[in-house]
């Protein structure tokens, strides 16, 4: 009994007090910013492993970004990367940025689903689904409900059965070989309910594009709710991802 | 014998590997293994040469640090004698090259798909229509489990026949990860997007597998790194090692509902992938090593800071492990469950953890050094029981292990060497292997260059890949409450078994 005490003594609080202001340690790659330098852009253009950067004008698409930050490292007076993990919107072309820009990616409440609020806004929960992932977002989808980051504070869980959820979250590219799963999952929660991508890998199949090994149909049928950029997610990207969509007001 | 014996991370030409007819190649490659535990099957795999396919096979000896390579040349679809019904070792490189050139091995004891992989030979074999082992029995029922999991897991098929409550036989169906990474290996040509793939084979093994890709590279371009890109990688791959397995210890934890131990492990995982963020950027490590260069060199100020974090996490480490040692309620759960004998565990080749539980002692970092490892000295830790007990002692000692080579690495962080972009370019028709031990055992990955220079076949082998055959003896005559501990104490990897 008493050596559980001192275990709890030492653990003492691990929680993070404010997911949503909190500053992450050390060097972290969130969202970029580019500045109006001229540079070389084919060569910029030309160095990005998933084409996440085109040019006139010169913007880097977050749903293809790996972060790995190699153009920062080879421009550096064009490209940096903030240390911004708010990166969560429901609007595709928002991950897109933009030369010149520096402006939050926030989810525009406007286009969110009348429902998404009244129904999930208080409590919300997921049923997640890896097709093709590589593990890396799933650790930190599981992250973030440790007891440092703890999303069920506010009231959001993973659920084990669909029939449980009000929305499924996908991770990993969707293979050809998990393709029926992802349907038949989705088919069983019951409506309303929403699609979460997580990772690079699922808005917009990442390094594996273009693999014939590769289904990513089940996302031309239904719309996406909520984007989630990382490669992985980083576990306060995906909080305030999920808070931001259910519980921003306009 | 027509082999040829090399190092690890050595390139040599194609031509050098000596070609043997099928059964002389079969009867030597079975005569390597067989009867020595100290040798295994790294690796064996197909090249697809127009009409004909060039089996490669690696074995690699223990005791002399040497890996010996020979091959042999067979026409499609032919009907071959198969090495698994000599050595069962080799049976699940034997369904693959099946499963992707269509030959054929009507002796070997379970010819069933691997993954299904988008070009596979025989299209007529799916997913849906594939034909589960069954027991025709009134006393015995299945039970399916997945492809989707109870947790946030990735995906595949578990078909557990039971008597009762008692599994009598398991059958592990995967494939459901497979994004055709090999190939993509080739298809995609710049080193930047091959660096990443690597990256992306196992999330859970960033450092692991982009470690071994880089080797791959460097060798192939005949490069050497400096020391602090050595130093650099191998203080990663024992921080991914920490990291992995105290995350482990508190899925285990959660496995047997006990709610201290979970997330105690689980808040001490944190520290050490912060700390890889700190360093790189990345919580898991992706960005950190990159073939020929060291992007992010690690510093002095970086090496204080992870005294700092070692310093702190130690004694609490230590006492959550004392406290989860002594609880009866925790043993009786862990000692004696999901056993695997040391026969069965060298009959299936198995690697990593799954071999050390048995008393097998197999480890590249000390068999096949590499990186700093050979200053190191490193000694692997062995347990003798095979069951979840074991394989929970193992993690619980490897941390402290991979705490103490740190510490002896952070005494003397070397210099950084300047920056200068190499050039890199591949040898012409040749060949390389790399192995690595990842937290979870030996990561082999082979290279074969034509005669441009360019890639004409990567094959990547996760440890995994020999592995869940031992997850599948493990739970054989246990509860099947019992599966969660058991497939956590191994947590192995679907997403490097299917690529």
């Amino acid at each position: 009994m008493l050596s559980n005490l001192k275990i709890v003594l030492h653990q003492g609080k691990q929680y993070i007090a404010s997911p949503t202001t909190v500053e992450v340690p050390g060097i972290f790659r969130g969202r970029p910013v580019i500045s109006t330098q001229k540079v070389d852009e084919t060569k910029l253009v030309e160095m990005c492993p998933t084409d996440a950067i085109s040019s006139h004008p010169l913007c880097i698409d977050l749903g293809k970004c790996t972060f790995c930050g190699a153009c920062a490292r080879l421009f550096p007076d064009k490209i940096s990367f903030t240390k911004e993990y708010k990166m969560a919107t429901n609007d595709r072309e928002r991950l897109i940025i933009k030369e010149g820009e520096d402006q939050a990616i926030e989810v525009n409440p406007d286009t969110v689903r009348k429902e998404i609020h009244r129904v999930f806004g208080h409590s919300l929960k997921l049923r997640q689904i890896s097709a093709g992932g590589d593990n890396s977002c799933e650790l930190e989808l599981n992250a973030a409900n440790n007891v440092q980051f703890d999303m069920s504070r506010y009231g959001i869980d993973f659920v084990a059965s669909p029939r449980h959820a009000d929305g499924i979250v996908i991770t990993g590219p969707i293979t050809q070989n998990m393709a029926e799963a992802v349907q038949i999952c989705y088919d069983a929660v019951p409506d309303p309910k929403i699609i979460v991508l997580v990772g690079t890998d699922a808005i917009s199949g990442g390094v594996f594009e273009g693999s014939p090994a590769i289904d990513r149909s089940f996302l031309d049928k239904y719309p996406v709710d909520l984007y989630i950029p990382g490669n992985p997610a980083h576990p306060l990207t995906i909080i305030n991802g999920l808070l931001d969509l259910t519980r921003k007001k306009r | 014998m027509n082999y040829i014996s090399i190092r690890n991370n050595q390139t040599l030409r194609i031509k050098e590997i000596p070609e043997s007819a099928y059964l002389s190649f079969m009867d030597m490659n079975v005569g390597l293994v067989s009867g020595f535990t100290d040798r295994h099957c790294v690796n064996y795999f197909g090249v697809e040469e127009g009409n004909f396919v060039k089996l490669i096979c690696c074995i690699a000896d223990d005791a002399t640090h040497e890996i010996m390579v020979s091959s042999c040349k067979v026409q499609k679809g032919q009907s071959l004698a198969s090495f698994s019904k000599e050595m069962y070792c080799f049976e699940r490189f034997e369904r693959e090259i099946h499963e992707n050139f269509g030959l054929n091995y009507p002796d070997h004891p379970w010819l069933k798909p691997v993954r299904y992989p988008a070009d596979r030979s025989d299209k007529m074999q799916t997913m849906q229509n594939y034909p589960f082992y069954t027991i025709a029995s009134e006393e015995v029922h299945e039970v399916g489990v997945g492809p989707i999991h109870a947790g946030i897991i990735e995906p595949g098929h578990f078909r557990f026949i039971c008597n009762g409550e008692k599994i009598l036989h398991l059958e592990i169906q995967l494939g459901y990860q497979h994004r055709g990474v090999e190939n993509l290996f080739l298809a995609k040509k710049k080193l930047l997007q091959r660096t990443t793939l690597s990256e992306n084979i196992a999330g859970d093994t960033v450092v692991g597998h982009s470690v071994a890709f880089a080797h791959v590279w460097e060798s192939l371009c005949g490069v050497d790194v400096s020391r602090d890109i050595a130093f650099s990688r191998t203080v990663a791959l024992e921080l991914e090692r920490m990291a992995i397995h105290i995350g482990d210890l508190s899925a285990i934890c959660t496995d047997i509902a006990y709610q201290l131990g979970s997330s105690v492990f689980g808040r001490l995982r944190t520290p050490i992938v912060n700390f890889l963020q700190e360093w790189g950027g990345s919580r898991l490590a992706k960005g950190l090593i990159r073939p020929g260069s060291n992007p992010f060199p690690f510093t002095p100020a970086l090496a204080e800071r992870l005294k700092k974090v070692l310093d702190l996490l130690e004694p609490d480490y230590n006492e959550m492990c004392e406290k989860l040692f002594d609880l009866p309620s925790a043993l009786s759960r862990f000692e004696r469950t999901g056993v695997v004998s040391n026969e069965d565990a060298i009959a299936i080749g198995a690697v990593g953890m799954a071999a050390r539980m048995t008393s097998l002692s197999r480890d590249i970092r000390s068999s096949h050094p590499y990186c700093l490892y050979p200053e190191l000295a490193h000694v692997p830790i062995l347990k003798h029981h095979g069951d979840v007990y074991s394989r929970v002692q193992i993690r619980r000692r490897e941390v402290l292990q991979s705490m103490e080579y740190i510490r002896k690495l952070l005494t003397e962080v070397p210099i950084q060497s300047p920056q200068t972009e190499m050039k890199m370019t591949l040898q012409p028709d040749s060949f390389c292997l790399s192995l690595v031990e990842g937290w979870r055992g030996e990561i082999c990955h082979c290279a074969l260059t034509d005669a441009n220079g360019e890639l004409m076949h990567y094959k990547i082998k996760d440890p995994s890949f020999h592995n869940w055959m031992a997850l599948a003896l493990a739970v054989r005559n246990n509860e099947i409450s019992d599966f969660p501990i058991c497939n956590k104490s191994f947590n192995l990897s679907y997403s490097g078994h299917d690529l």
